[in-house]
């Protein structure tokens, strides 16, 4: 009997240079296409300051939704002496402190919650409060597989606490697909740095080029491997076609634009749902993604 | 006037009609300040004046030699970006938020700071004004305060050379990249799509600007993928009191001009589509002139 291997414990982001190239579209269906499968499956929705999977996947039913919080500090101003060493503590300006006259207040916007005023006072002045940043949703689904949403709450600025608790709760699954946030700024680099494989999805315009480039090169820095694909492939040019060869990158799946597909989309639907064919693609794509993966950690 | 275009999620077309927008004017400046993917310097290739760098943030540096690993600083650091294990104490350079508590707790010196110096932002000049674009470099922090360097020198610009007019090419989300894009300006333009996350990213978005109290208006991109949506989309905007400027067709002839590396209503002056957004494009201006 051939033994069957499976993968186990693997984590895979799903991520691109700018928005709007299709992420969103490749990691639901490629969730869904995988329903079936016997691993324990989690998508993890980072993208928190924008999460749109749920529109997709709206079998799932809410189990939970878990409050993520960020320390910031109040200050007592009857024990407060007006020293100026949590100021000086500061490193991201949110302490507003005037010697004359005497003034002291938190920006809260600005405190990214280190702790180093606390630290910094000696006169037992500084306490801390939770300040909510937002949740982190799990939706199940009938299959047992789970969608994790990180919604981050509207006027917080820093998405990357939500990021970092959402991904720790697919931590027990077998395979975790990760829909990062656009660019390459912390928030996507907080969610890829622990993947061992990143599908970029990109078009074939100079825009999507550029950040495909800046994308796969900080990806080499990190040393994760990565694959791309092409969506609305018809709708460009051959340069990012051109450009995997030369990179030696793996081209992982085309997608043509289709008037199917967008419409669908736009409706919230899904195209394996609609359509047997885009099931086995995407299902397809799994397998070469799989594929992928093995070849480099023969290497 | 300082005009700010944003859309909740990337991809809804933001670009395209920034550009479009920036190419109706005879003499504008344009500010990218998508600083994560910045972009409209590949379609206007603009002839650079001025290179400046921006310091983003801090990062920890550990000195081997003088760490006797204690564990302290593990205890210390509210980013778990600094573990213990049997190669002793280390710093994760990605985790670490550049806080710098752990060097000033540090009974051995042994942790010094770095600067994050890789970000840099341009100005320049391109075929309808001056341009200023940021770019920042993979994985460093603070877009927001990058985004207020590219407002503040295109503000500078616009005063200096008499240019009564800044667009703002924001950058996508609801964060503190696109926050620092919107605040003070004298209008915001949201682009939306009428697909159910676009919906959805544009409710979020308006929240934001009417938390600002910022003079908003919609326009919806590709408003015949789903008219129903659009017309969803409408109605909302108009029990909110924002009104939907425009609504613009798909047309494969936008990623064209975009190949082509030109704005939509250069490379495709008399099209339909470049009609409607010459109308929009009055539509705000005619204001305020
Ligand atoms: S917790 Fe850190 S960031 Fe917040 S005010 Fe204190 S020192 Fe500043
Ligand atoms: S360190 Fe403590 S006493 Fe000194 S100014 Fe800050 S809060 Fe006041």
């Amino acid at each position: 009997m051939p033994i069957i291997v499976i993968m186990t414990g693997i984590t895979i982001a799903i991520a691109s240079g700018k928005g709007g190239t299709g992420k969103t579209f490749i990691s639901t269906n490629l969730f869904n296409s995988l329903q079936d499968s016997r691993l324990s499956i989690a998508l993890v929705d980072c993208d928190a300051e924008a999460p749109n999977d749920r529109e997709f996947l709206k079998e799932g039913v809410l189990q939970s939704s878990h409050a993520v919080n960020q320390k910031i500090p109040v200050i007592d101003k009857t024990k407060c002496t007006y020293c100026g060493k949590c100021d000086e503590y500061c490193n991201f300006n949110a302490i507003f402190f005037l010697e004359e006259p005497q003034t002291i207040e938190v920006l809260e916007d600005l405190c990214h919650g280190c702790g180093a005023c606390s630290v910094a006072c000696e006169y037992g002045a500084i306490s801390e409060k939770d300040d909510l940043l937002g949740y982190v949703n799990r939706y199940r689904f009938s299959t047992g597989k789970e969608l994790i949403e990180g919604r981050m709450e509207v006027g917080v600025l820093v998405s990357v606490g939500i990021i970092k608790e959402s991904i720790k709760m697919a931590e027990p699954f077998d395979l975790v697909l990760l829909d990062s946030p656009p660019g390459t700024g912390c928030p996507f680099i907080q969610t890829v740095y622990k993947s061992d494989y990143v599908v970029l999805v990109t078009e074939p315009t100079p825009f999507g080029l550029s950040d495909l480039k800046q994308s796969v090169a900080i990806l080499k820095e990190m040393g994760i491997p990565c694959g791309v694909i092409i969506n609305r492939a018809d709708m460009g040019t051959d340069d990012a076609q051109n450009y995997l060869k030369r990179e030696n990158i793996p081209l992982l799946m085309s997608v043509p634009f289709d008037k199917e597909i967008a419409v669908a989309y736009s409706k919230g639907e899904m195209i394996t749902n609609l359509s047997t064919e885009w099931k086995a693609k995407f299902n397809q794509l799994y397998h070469t993604i799989k594929e992928e993966f093995e070849k480099n950690k023969a290497k | 006037m300082e005009l700010a275009i944003i859309s909740g999620k990337g991809g809804t077309g933001k670009s395209s009609i920034s550009a479009a927008f920036a190419t109706l004017q005879k003499d504008i400046v344009l500010a990218d300040c998508d600083v994560d993917a910045a972009n409209l310097y590949l379609l206007f290739n603009p002839e650079c004046d001025e290179e400046h760098v921006f310091i983003s943030g801090h990062k920890a540096v550990m000195d081997e030699e003088k760490c006797i690993n204690c564990g302290i600083c593990v205890d210390y650091c509210r980013f778990d970006a600094i573990v213990e294990n049997e190669n002793g104490v280390s710093i994760l350079e990605t985790l670490c938020e550049g806080c710098l508590l752990c060097s000033r707790i540090c009974p051995q010196g042994a942790i010094t700071v770095e600067e994050e110096d890789r970000s840099r932002y341009y100005a320049g000049r391109f075929k309808n004004g001056r341009m200023v674009y940021g770019r920042l470099a993979p994985g460093e922090e603070n877009t927001g305060k990058l985004v207020s360097k590219v407002r503040e020198k295109a503000k500078e610009i616009a005063e200096k050379f008499g240019i009564e007019h800044i667009i703002i090419d924001g950058p996508p989300g609801i964060g503190c990249s696109a926050i620092s894009a919107i605040t003070g300006v004298d209008a915001v333009i949201v682009v939306t799509e009428p697909t159910v996350s676009g919906v959805h990213d544009l409710k979020r978005t308006l929240q934001l600007t009417q938390g600002f109290k910022l003079p908003t208006s919609v326009i919806i991109n590709k408003f015949d993928i789903n008219r129903e949506l659009s017309s969803e989309i409408e109605l909302y905007c108009n029990e909110s009191g924002i009104r939907v400027i425009s609504k613009l067709p798909f047309n494969p002839i936008v990623v064209e001009a975009m190949v082509h590396c030109s704005s939509i209503t250069d490379y495709a002056h008399d099209s339909e589509i470049s009609e409607l957004i010459k109308k929009a494009h009055t539509d705000i201006f005619a204001g305020v002139r």
